[in-house]
């Protein structure tokens, strides 16, 4: 049985990213796989809906890490939003607030795409 | 002082078992929702370490999880018999560096030890290692 599921969608141009679940070193490489899919389909702008996510280890943070620079060299971003209190405290023991663009929610997160793009 | 005892397969399918029997004992010692969390994490950390350097991801060797609380202490010892691991190697990370040219691995010595009270290293004869999580439990709080 498998505690960490990946559902992804389009919303106004934008690709967003579900995660339920437990991202830990052994679910972490299902998720490499959808950044590397997504970068090679040329999609950079991405929204990672947390909504659902109950956990994330330093595995789960490296795929964001390997990720973001080169989305953004693609003008494009990786933005987090919907993170409970317990994974956002895990992004901010590390002082990630400043590297990545994490949004209160899905909408907000879109809006911020749209609105770079005008 | 109490202990309990917890051997597993060094695989990374394991890892939610070892959250979930460090998760009980913690909150069975008293721990908050918040401090379960973090030891949990510390120590799927040292686990994925384990597994990841010390055994190069191969399956079948083992891994030994032993906590032990006495009076206000939570302590959990991890021991491998892997490649040896010198933790006065990994610096501390400049965490401005790691934002200005992001990059993945050498997160999780770090956060183990912003997670617990007390990270240490033992190296013990026949080649085993022990890596040392220590959280000790506000009274009072």
């Amino acid at each position: 049985m498998s505690n960490f599921k990946i559902d992804i969608r389009e919303k106004e141009n934008i690709n967003v990213i579900d995660l339920k679940g437990y991202l830990d070193a052994h679910t972490a490489p299902e998720l490499e796989k959808i950044f590397q899919n997504l970068i090679e389909v040329q999609k950079f702008n991405i929204v990672v809906n947390c909504e659902e996510l109950n956990y994330i280890s330093s595995a789960g943070l490296g795929v964001f890490m390997a990720y973001i620079e080169d989305v953004r060299k693609h003008n494009g971003d990786i933005k987090l939003s919907n993170m409970s209190a317990k994974v956002y405290n895990v992004f901010d023991l590390l002082g990630f607030p400043l590297l990545y663009d994490i949004a209160k929610d899905e909408a907000e997160a879109i809006k911020k795409f749209i609105s770079v793009k005008k | 002082m109490n202990t309990l005892n917890l051997r597993i397969e060094s695989k990374t399918e394991r890892l939610s078992y070892v959250r979930e029997f460090v998760s009980d004992a913690a909150k069975k010692f008293g721990f908050d929702d918040e401090s379960i969390g973090k030891i949990a994490l510390a120590v799927d950390e040292a686990c994925t370490n384990i597994i990841k350097h010390a055994y190069g991801f191969s399956p079948q060797h083992n891994i030994d999880i032993k906590i032990v609380t006495n009076k206000e202490i939570f302590e959990i010892i991890i021991r491998h018999q892997g490649k040896l691991f010198d933790p006065k190697l990994v610096k501390t990370p400049d965490l401005k560096d790691y934002i200005d040219h992001p990059r993945r691995g050498g997160l999780g010595i770090h956060l183990m030890r912003l997670l617990m009270d007390q990270v240490e290293y033992k190296i013990l004869p026949n080649n085993k290692c022990e890596v040392h999580l220590l959280k000790k439990l506000q009274v009072g709080k």
